[in-house]
């Protein structure tokens, strides 16, 4: 199918777009990548009567340091995450992260700051921001408010911006650096939504041997990527081994909320949740060792 | 505002200007409008790959982008890879030769995205390859041999 009509804006400042948003409450859409929002107006799925393409507000596309980490704006690529030494650098979770994030051609055009605003709950970026604990940045023409990335996602494709708003901007803090992270999925073809996924991070006191924080977040798995506490609770204070990472796994089926459907039932998802948890912190353990031997530290 | 726009794009070294609607997509714009009808409409979602075409020597979707967004933009289609004389380029040669291709219909969007990858990683490995080439769908499932079609392309090219 084709898209339906509509009127088609592409402003060169912020401050126009926030004008043109304003002026059709409810009826607009923003248009950046345009990697979700294409295709829904393809299958005549949304029917906005305008579109307001930010693509040609140059100040939007930037990746810069903070004091702590990086802020990323609305126009920046997915490839920038693969491609930046500044992502290399302070959020390397992000840049191993890009290679799950659909394909190299839709990473071209697929914007960071869309893939949160869109809010699939199978998508690996609102489930890296919630790991990570962002910060997201709504302008609206009365100014900008931040929103901690744990009260930004309400359901499925639905998060608290509001429809005169746009996500200028997701600032992502560097993690602390005794935690080592790691993301795994399983999908039905590379680069395909993912069935279930996993962000975890995990610290250890080298001397005690003993976990002494621990981040489980799961996507694909309910409405919004989900944090299973519960799960993290379990790893604290264990020794970091395979009796801990068993217990993590079968706790974490108490925290997610899996959905049976055409690609997969709720039981294979929760099997699939648990082995994921097994490998993910694996993985991280594995990270941290790297990361001790490389600073001498253990 | 507008519903329609005068769209100037610069495809295989060729420059084209016309008015389009806003809502139609690239590729659409490349067949009907440009006559250039070997970039294929598949899924019309970003899913198949059958459109990939390159923008500012990045593969891109063309069925999931505005043909008003590509106003200004440097366009390579499948009609770019070979000679005007109609000597094919080295991808297109190792496609044949390895039968990489069986329908044709994937085609265009499998050798866009092998000459993107192999422009920009010419000694791409196997697992480099696979990742790339998990972006387009063959129907007659024949991704042996297309694998087989980018690892000869990529000697070629190398060793021309």
């Amino acid at each position: 199918m084709k898209p339906p009509r509509f009127d088609y804006y592409d402003p060169r400042t912020l401050q126009e777009a926030l004008e043109i948003l304003d002026a059709h409450q409810g009826d607009g859409k923003v248009l950046a990548g345009g990697q979700s929002l294409m295709p829904l107006l393809n299958m005549r799925l949304a029917r906005p009567k305008v579109v307001v393409d930010i693509n040609r507000i140059q100040a939007l596309s930037y990746i810069r340091p903070m004091e702590s980490g990086v802020a990323i704006g609305a126009n920046a690529r997915q490839r920038a995450l693969q491609q930046e030494n500044l992502i290399a650098e302070r959020l390397p979770l992000l840049r191993e992260a890009a290679y799950y994030i659909a394909h190299p051609q839709i990473r071209s055009r697929g914007t960071i700051c869309g893939s949160l605003a869109h809010a699939d709950p199978a998508a690996e970026l609102p489930a890296l921001a919630m790991a990570l604990d962002a910060e997201l940045v709504a302008t609206g023409l009365r100014g900008a408010r931040t929103i901690p990335s744990d009260s930004f996602f309400l359901s499925f494709f639905t998060t608290d911006l509001q429809p005169n708003e746009i996500l200028t901007e997701v600032r992502f803090p560097a993690p602390p650096k005794d935690m080592a992270w790691s993301i795994l999925e399983v999908s039905r073809r590379h680069g395909d939504f993912a069935l279930v996924g996993i962000v975890a991070g995990l610290a250890v006191d080298q001397e005690r041997q003993a976990v002494t924080d621990a981040r489980l977040i799961y996507f694909g798995v309910g409405p919004t990527p989900i944090r299973v506490k519960q799960a993290e609770r379990a790893l604290i204070g264990q020794r970091p081994a395979e009796a801990a990472w068993d217990a993590a796994a079968r706790v974490a089926g108490q925290g997610i909320d899996p959905s049976n459907d055409i690609h997969a039932t709720e039981e294979y998802r929760r099997a699939v949740a648990a082995t994921l948890t097994k490998r993910a912190l694996r993985a991280a353990l594995g990270k941290l060792k790297d990361l001790n031997a490389s600073t001498g530290s253990a | 505002m507008a519903t329609s726009r005068t769209v100037k794009v610069r495809v295989n070294g060729v420059d084209h200007e016309a008015t389009v609607e806003a809502r139609k997509t690239l590729v659409d714009f490349l067949r009907e409008d440009l006559g250039l009808t070997g970039t294929n409409v598949g899924c019309e979602h970003g899913v198949c790959g059958a459109c990939t075409i390159l923008m500012n020597g990045e593969t891109v979707r063309s069925c999931i982008m505005l043909a008003v967004q590509a106003d200004g933009a440097e366009l390579m289609t499948v009609e770019g890879l070979a000679q005007p004389g109609g000597e094919l380029h080295p991808i297109q040669e190792s496609f044949r030769d390895k039968h990489g291709l069986q329908c044709g219909f994937c085609t265009p969007g499998f050798l866009m995205t092998t000459y993107e990858l192999l422009s920009k990683h010419p000694h791409a490995d196997e697992e480099e390859i696979k990742e790339w080439l998990s972006g387009n769908l063959c129907r007659c499932t024949g991704y042996q041999d297309i694998l087989e079609s980018v690892k000869l392309a990529a000697t070629r090219l190398r060793n021309p």
